[in-house]
């Protein structure tokens, strides 16, 4: 017992580090392209800051894994091997308590600091006061719907452009919307963004993120809506400010010509 | 106090065996000894019995809820033609959200915190203390009564034709409070939050006994910090319970009157949920979502200490008993328990990072979180204090209690990521959570209750569980559980949402089927293994090795009584002269020194 006990949690401990550095091919064998058992690639600007402390925390809690599982190894191994005589007798160490207690601490007091201005930037209100708000955000069961101010770039006029299901910005942009429900909890989940804000019915929660790159990206409601919840799906495409320009003029043009003009 | 006068052992009634003969003479009745008794053992044992039949039923839904993500929308072998005979023997989006709702619902509420608190408390505490009996056996009947009404809707609840609860375990407003949100749940959600009350008043009753009979009712000798761990933690958890009970009793009233009297609690104004307008049919409004979420989370983060704590310090007795040494660091084991439920009431926040909640308040609760993980950390490293020079005896509990370290180690670790601010917004929701919290409740709770069992059964049914069905039972629930949980830390990794019936449509999520049906079969096996627990445990209560009172060796005072104790729990009186892990102790030649032995 005394071996495969060992074994056993030598094989978690083992698994753990696989996992950490080899997040390639790790347990199921090579990923299709572009994926891989880490987080996917961020494409948004504050998504640096974001992986930087994850990766950052990771490393940390790797090491005490590390620690604490070989320890616990060690000592399964060690000291279940004599039967006769006694253990040690110690009720603990007064020196040791400060340290284990000192530097865990010192540790999370550094990384509770280091995040503050990251969260800052993100989501307090000073993040997006002031900016001009670039689309309002509705979220309701099961779909996502963003309405445009339109070409003369104001809400609540006529030329206003509304789109289900695609949500289209300009890249290297800060994207200020509102975000609202008028039925029950959503939440607006970009993984490549970093961005994950609940709606809150009654409430308007202004949401910013700027994305570095071009492409189509899935958007993901991350809050139990209903039943449908799985399938509320939405997508935002990122396309530079001239193709973005254009789009609003097609969509302008189209909406006038099926006649859908607000009365 | 009001525990039974012929039950207390009198001075100089020293005689062994003259309680036993004393209550040979009036023997009660088969209903008022196993069914309605005042007997903290039995009322224990009836808790636990309740709870591991919870644990199956809740398993089988995890079992459906991993069919569905390994093969979705196909159809269930065996037993899919029973329940969807209309959807092809497949699960529905519906039948889905019930699932998980439930899954977790009867798991927290029915099994853990029952077994933990319900179950050991019960049994333990006048046991270890050296009292015999609770301070109110009525009351402590009671609070295993009161789990039948909560049995009865939680039943009603489930067989609700139009289908059960589907706002989830934390019923999150409006979903759970509008009808046409969640078309299907008509009265199962009222159902449903009539039973968390019912559970509450079981908590409750429970709490006040256990705290009046551990302040009140220690025998002569036994000062608070000569308690062992484990009756510490369930102090500490039933503490906790008393402060936080009565916010959830609270918010579920406002939530049922939300439901029936269409009060506005927790509806905003102007909703149109499914075309219809909740104030058009004469419901209130102007109330707040969020509310909800604050006094839901209020109880239930104390509650997920509840779920923890008393796990860490069954661990700890069962440590130190099977290392033969001393626990390392007692009193900063019992600082750490205490400033775990301390800080514990005012970290509820984290559960809102993302909800809309100021940002600023976010930033306070971040840093209350990042906090809480250090009393943790320091129960790990004095855990392995106590194996460093330790004569491990690798009996069956000791195997489950290091276990339950390993995976603490996980699930602790792993929590790291969730109190910082800016990673949560990325894994908030995610199976990074869904790992995260497993690994503490099931890796964790459910090996420390494993532990316990097998640590305890001897005490409670005079009988040894078999120890070589014990050992493959942890080996293969080890490596399962493992295959299961650590897994899903890849698929948070990869933003895979939790609640999710059908993720494979999404461009993010198509890769990771393979992987889910990994996890699947894993689950598949780890409850099928559990057949080789659920035989040793009924073989072992009739056919088990009869054993004497000490069979570990132990110090605590459990192990001065008869196995299993008679009413009343000891024949001798009882006196402390120690702490209770006097194991290795240099005044004695054998290697422990039990606490109630007089030394001249």
């Amino acid at each position: 017992m005394r071996l495969i006990a060992t074994l056993l949690f030598a094989a978690l401990l083992v698994f753990g580090i696989w996992s950490f550095v080899d997040s390639e091919t790790f347990l199921l064998g090579p990923m299709p392209d572009g994926y891989s058992w880490w987080w996917p690639e961020y494409t948004s600007t504050f998504g640096g800051d974001i992986d930087f402390l994850f990766t950052f925390i990771s490393w940390l809690i790797l090491v005490f894994f590390v620690g604490t599982m070989g320890a616990l190894i060690m000592f399964v191994f060690k000291y279940s091997k004599k039967r006769e005589g006694k253990a040690v007798f110690s009720h603990g160490n007064h020196k040791l308590e400060m340290i284990w207690t000192g530097i865990p601490a010192a540790l999370l007091l550094i990384i509770a600091f280091m995040q503050m201005t990251t969260w800052a930037d993100i989501k307090f209100a000073g993040a997006t006061a002031g900016k001009q708000l670039f689309a309002e955000v509705f979220a309701s069961q099961f779909d996502w719907r963003f309405r445009y101010p339109g070409i003369d770039g104001r809400f609540g006029t006529a030329d206003d452009i509304e789109s289900v299901y695609e949500f289209v910005v300009p890249v290297d942009e800060d994207i200020v919307f509102n975000l609202r429900s008028h039925d029950v909890l959503h939440s607006f989940f970009v993984p490549v963004l970093r961005l994950k804000q609940d709606a809150v019915p009654g409430m308007t929660i202004p949401v910013w993120f700027n994305s570095m790159e071009e492409g189509t990206f899935d958007l993901i409601c991350a809050e139990l809506c209903g039943w449908g919840h799985y399938k509320m799906a939405g997508r935002i495409t990122v396309v530079s400010r001239a193709e973005f320009d254009q789009w609003i003029v097609d969509k302008t043009a189209e909406k006038y010509s099926n006649g859908q003009e607000n009365q | 106090m009001s525990a039974p006068t012929t039950t207390h052992v009198k001075p100089g009634m020293g005689a062994p065996g003259t309680v036993r003969e004393h209550h040979e003479h009036h023997e009660l009745s088969f209903l008022r000894k196993y069914i309605f008794s005042t007997d903290h053992k039995v009322i224990g044992i009836q808790f636990l019995f309740t709870g591991l039949t919870f644990f199956v039923v809740g398993g089988l839904m995890a079992m459906a809820i991993r069919w569905q993500l390994a093969w979705p929308w196909t159809k269930m072998p065996v037993i899919g033609g029973i329940l969807f005979p209309n959807t092809g023997e497949a699960i529905t989006p519906e039948f889905y959200t019930m699932l998980f709702t439930m899954h977790g619902t009867l798991m927290i509420f029915f099994v853990i915190i029952p077994l933990l608190t319900g179950a050991f408390g019960n049994f333990l505490i006048p046991l270890m203390i050296g009292a015999p009996d609770m301070a109110f056996p009525r009351l402590n009947m009671f609070g295993y009564w009161a789990m039948i009404p909560a049995i009865a809707c939680i039943v009603m609840s489930f067989m609700n034709p139009g289908g059960g609860p589907a706002a989830g375990w934390t019923a999150y407003p409006p979903l759970s409070t509008i009808e046409t949100a969640a078309p299907g749940s008509l009265s199962a959600q009222t159902y449903w939050l009539l039973a968390l009350t019912w559970i509450g008043v079981s908590s409750m009753m429970g709490a006040i006994n256990y705290v009046t009979t551990i302040v009140k009712m220690r025998a002569p000798g036994m000062t608070m910090m000569r308690m062992p761990l484990v009756i510490w933690a369930l102090f500490i958890a039933a503490l906790l319970q008393l402060f936080a009970l009565p916010v959830l009793t609270a918010a579920s009233i406002m939530q049922i009157l939300d439901r029936t009297l269409h009060t506005g609690f927790f509806t905003p104004t102007n909703l149109v949920v499914n075309q219809m307008n909740p104030e058009m049919v004469g419901a209130a409004a102007g109330g707040q979502p969020l509310l909800w979420q604050h006094l839901f989370w209020f109880y239930s983060h104390p509650a997920v200490y509840v779920m923890v704590v008393p796990a860490m310090g069954m661990a700890s007795d069962i440590l130190a008993t099977h290392a033969r040494k001393p626990l390392f660091g007692y009193k900063p084991m019992v600082y750490s328990l205490a400033s775990i439920a301390g800080l514990g009431f005012i970290v509820w926040g984290h559960h809102m990072f993302t909800s809309g909640m100021n940002p600023a308040l976010g930033m306070t609760f971040m840093v209350s979180t990042i906090i809480i993980a250090l009393p943790s950390a320091i129960k790990v490293f004095n855990w392995l204090g106590t194996l460093w020079g330790a004569r491990i005896r690798l009996t069956t509990p000791m195997l489950n209690a290091l276990g339950f370290v390993a995976m603490f180690i996980v699930g602790g670790l792993s929590g790291i990521w969730m109190a910082a601010t800016p990673v949560d917004i990325y894994i908030h929701d995610t199976y990074i959570i869904v790992a995260h919290f497993h690994y503490i409740v099931f890796g964790g709770s459910v090996f420390a209750i494993f532990a316990s069992i097998y640590h305890w059964f001897p005490k409670m049914f005079g009988r040894m569980m078999n120890e070589t069905l014990g050992k493959i039972h942890f080996v293969g629930s080890f490596i399962f559980t493992n295959c299961v949980f650590y897994m899903m830390h890849q698929l948070g990794m990869a933003g895979l949402m939790r609640r999710t019936a059908m993720p494979y449509d999404y461009e993010t999520y198509a890769h990771l089927q393979p992987l889910n049906q990994f996890i699947s079969i894993s689950a598949f096996c780890l409850f099928a293994w559990q057949i080789i627990f659920v035989f040793n445990f009924f073989h072992s209560l009739w056919w088990g090795k009869r054993v004497g009172r000490n069979p570990w060796q132990g110090c605590s005072l459990e192990w001065e009584a008869p196995s299993p104790p008679g009413h009343g729990n000891f024949d001798h009186q009882i006196e402390v002269y120690r702490g209770p892990y006097e194991y290795a102790s240099p005044e004695v030649e054998e290697d422990y020194l039990p606490q109630a032995k007089k030394l001249s």
